[in-house]
């Protein structure tokens, strides 16, 4: 976001004498970042693909407990060592990893199916259902939210479906937000009168015209909103509201570096799911800091 | 700036409105009967017992009513008592609010030097690998999770290094009671500032740049000031206004993260409070809590209002 609003002055601004420089400099900077989204897309292959084959090439089942081998550290048999009750940890990084990106992904489908209809609604509307949605969303951003998902959590019970609800039902403000500037933008454009004079309806506009204009925001909001749902979800189930052992997840995997025991002598059952959610998280953000400069044909000029 | 204040004092009443409501609907949500949370297992026997209570609490009464009710004790500062330990929600509630407070400041302190000073300086040194350093490095501290970057903390500085404490707020019988609360507070405060930090640290950066291309700052250039003296003159204190309503915008995220990190460092706290009351399903604590720590935030942001018409003349002018 801030990366846009920092390349657009750029251009506009260089001086004749300093274009070429400039222009080289600006290259480099596209290639840096492009590859770190390239890094990142290649990161995020992998692990997903290790997510979902984990079952079949690991030897070791995630959830079978093996009390003869708990608590050894790392080895050519078990690479990530094993946790207390002998679970071998690198299976369990990987299949967590699948509970992990499903719940983000599945939250993050609620949440952009109820963020982009406010936003359409508020942005062609307009008027009072604009006022109301708008304020709500405000209300909405004004407070901490994870106060709210910590509450809800505890309220409707911890369960892998309730934070998928929870994250998916309180998780659409900041693209209602975007939708809805992005439909006030498209609505001034001549293409827009052009249809309306055509005779198409309210409804053929806004699934025709607007909606696939608004695409590029939408896509790179999503794809922030994942790793966004991706450390909620693991910072309620550290907490243990999320979801629960003894299926994985990167959270709940990080839930025994509560006991003092096992966060200074056996670093190797939290720092691998740690940094599984650090990484997996950072490839997003970089995926969706790429795909803003390679989608939007304005960013960059 | 009257008006834009009382435009802003509305706002931050229908935002305590709003999440009072939100938690009273969460609340009438909740599973179970709040009558079986209150009568003790023993004597929960009867079915017309439990229609006296329900009766004489009011809890048959239509919700709206209800939550009228409640927000006029609201508004009286009685928040009820804690179905656990019997103590008021408000005196249980205001007795972690100092640590809390101090917590965050600290917090809010920190990301502000380390934020703006990292921003300041990769705009300047745009393009080289200061620039690039920084900017991977604040997408790195946006993606670590607090509560594994508390983890790393503890485990570096606490127990390997052991520069630092790695729980609680104080040492009971310090000799230096100061010096003892600040060295508490350096690991759980530095892991909360770094993502509000890094977020400051990008807009920091693309404020400046925007502004070092700014019409009047070729101006100053053309009269001959200093490049340093264009910076801090012209460009800094223009460049740093829109980030006063960045940071007072991403205060809530900095209080949601204090959560966490209280729990992580065990800080005697909100935070820690609304764990232990969330789980135990204590829904008075839980509801004041909401309430309190919404106030708080409004309160706050409402300052940080305050600061940006104090440094903004356009607003001073409307």
């Amino acid at each position: 976001m801030s990366a846009a609003t920092a390349a657009a002055p750029q251009g506009n601004a260089t001086l004749p004498g300093e274009l070429s420089k400039r222009g080289q400099a600006g290259f480099w900077k596209r290639l840096f970042r492009h590859r770190m989204a390239l890094v990142g897309f290649i990161f995020l292959c992998f692990i997903i693909l290790a997510a979902f084959l984990a079952p079949v090439v690991s030897p070791y089942d995630p959830e079978a407990m093996q009390l003869t081998e708990a608590r050894k550290p790392p080895s050519l048999q078990h690479p990530l060592g094993t946790d207390k009750l002998g679970r071998d940890t690198l299976t369990r990084v990987f299949v967590g990893g699948r509970v992990s990106i499903l719940v983000a992904l599945s939250a993050v489908a609620i949440s952009t199916i109820i963020g982009t209809m406010l936003g359409l609604i508020a942005g062609y509307v307009g008027g009072w259902t604009d006022a109301i949605i708008s304020r709500v969303t405000d209300i909405f951003m004004s407070f901490p939210l994870f106060v709210l998902l910590i509450m809800m959590v505890a309220m409707v019970g911890p369960s892998l479906l309730n934070v998928v609800l929870v994250l998916g039902f309180f998780g659409w403000m900041v693209l209602t937000r975007v939708v809805r500037s992005q439909v006030l933008m498209v609505m001034n454009e001549p293409y827009i009168e052009a249809a309306r004079a055509a005779g198409a309806s309210h409804l053929q506009i806004l699934f025709r015209q607007v909606l696939p204009n608004s695409f590029v925001p939408i896509v790179v909001t999503a794809t922030i909103g994942v790793a966004n749902a991706m450390l909620s979800e693991a910072a309620l189930s550290f907490l243990g509201l999320g979801v629960q052992p003894p299926t994985p997840s990167w959270g709940n995997m990080l839930n025994a570096a509560q006991s003092l025991q096992v966060l200074v002598n056996e670093p190797w059952v939290w720092i691998g799911p740690g940094a599984a959610i650090a990484l997996t998280v950072l490839s997003i953000n970089f995926v969706g800091d790429g795909l803003q400069d390679a989608l939007d044909p304005h960013a960059g000029q | 700036m009257g008006h834009f204040l009382l435009q802003r004092l509305f706002h931050g009443l229908t935002v305590v409105l709003g999440v009072s409501l939100l938690v009273f609907i969460a609340v009438e949500l909740a599973p179970g009967d709040a009558v079986d949370a209150m009568m003790p297992p023993e004597s929960a026997s009867s079915e017309q017992a439990k229609e006296q209570m329900r009766e004489r609490l009011g809890l048959n009464d239509p919700a709206p009513l209800r939550y009228v009710q409640w927000l006029g004790r609201v508004a009286r500062v009685d928040l009820g008592y804690s179905l656990t330990s019997r103590q008021p929600v408000v005196d249980m509630v205001m007795t972690k609010v100092p640590s809390t407070l101090q917590l965050v400041g600290f917090a809010l302190a920190m990301s502000v030097i380390i934020g703006v000073g990292t921003g300041i300086l990769a705009a300047v040194k745009q393009y080289t690998w200061i620039d690039y350093l920084t900017t991977f490095m604040s997408f790195f501290w946006l993606s670590v999770p607090g509560f594994f970057l508390g983890l790393g903390m503890i485990y570096i500085f606490a127990v390997r290094l052991n520069w630092f404490p790695s729980f609680g707020a104080s040492t009971a019988g310090a000799n230096y009671p100061l010096f003892d609360r600040l060295h508490h507070l350096v690991l759980p405060g530095l892991t909360l500032a770094l993502e509000l930090a890094a977020a400051l640290t990008r807009y920091t950066r693309a404020s400046v740049l925007e502004v070092l291309h700014m019409d009047y700052l070729r101006t100053a250039r053309a009269k001959g000031l200093t490049n340093r003296r264009v910076l801090t003159a012209h460009a800094l204190r223009n460049a740093l206004i829109p980030i006063v309503t960045v940071t007072a915008v991403r205060i809530p995220y900095l209080v949601g993260g204090a959560v966490i990190i209280e729990t992580v460092f065990q800080w005697p706290g909100l935070g820690t409070l609304m764990l232990n009351a969330s789980t135990q399903k204590d829904y008075p604590v839980v509801m004041g809590l909401a309430l309190i720590i919404t106030i708080l935030v409004v309160a706050s942001s409402f300052i940080a209002d305050v600061a940006y018409s104090l440094i903004d003349p356009r607003i001073r002018v409307q």
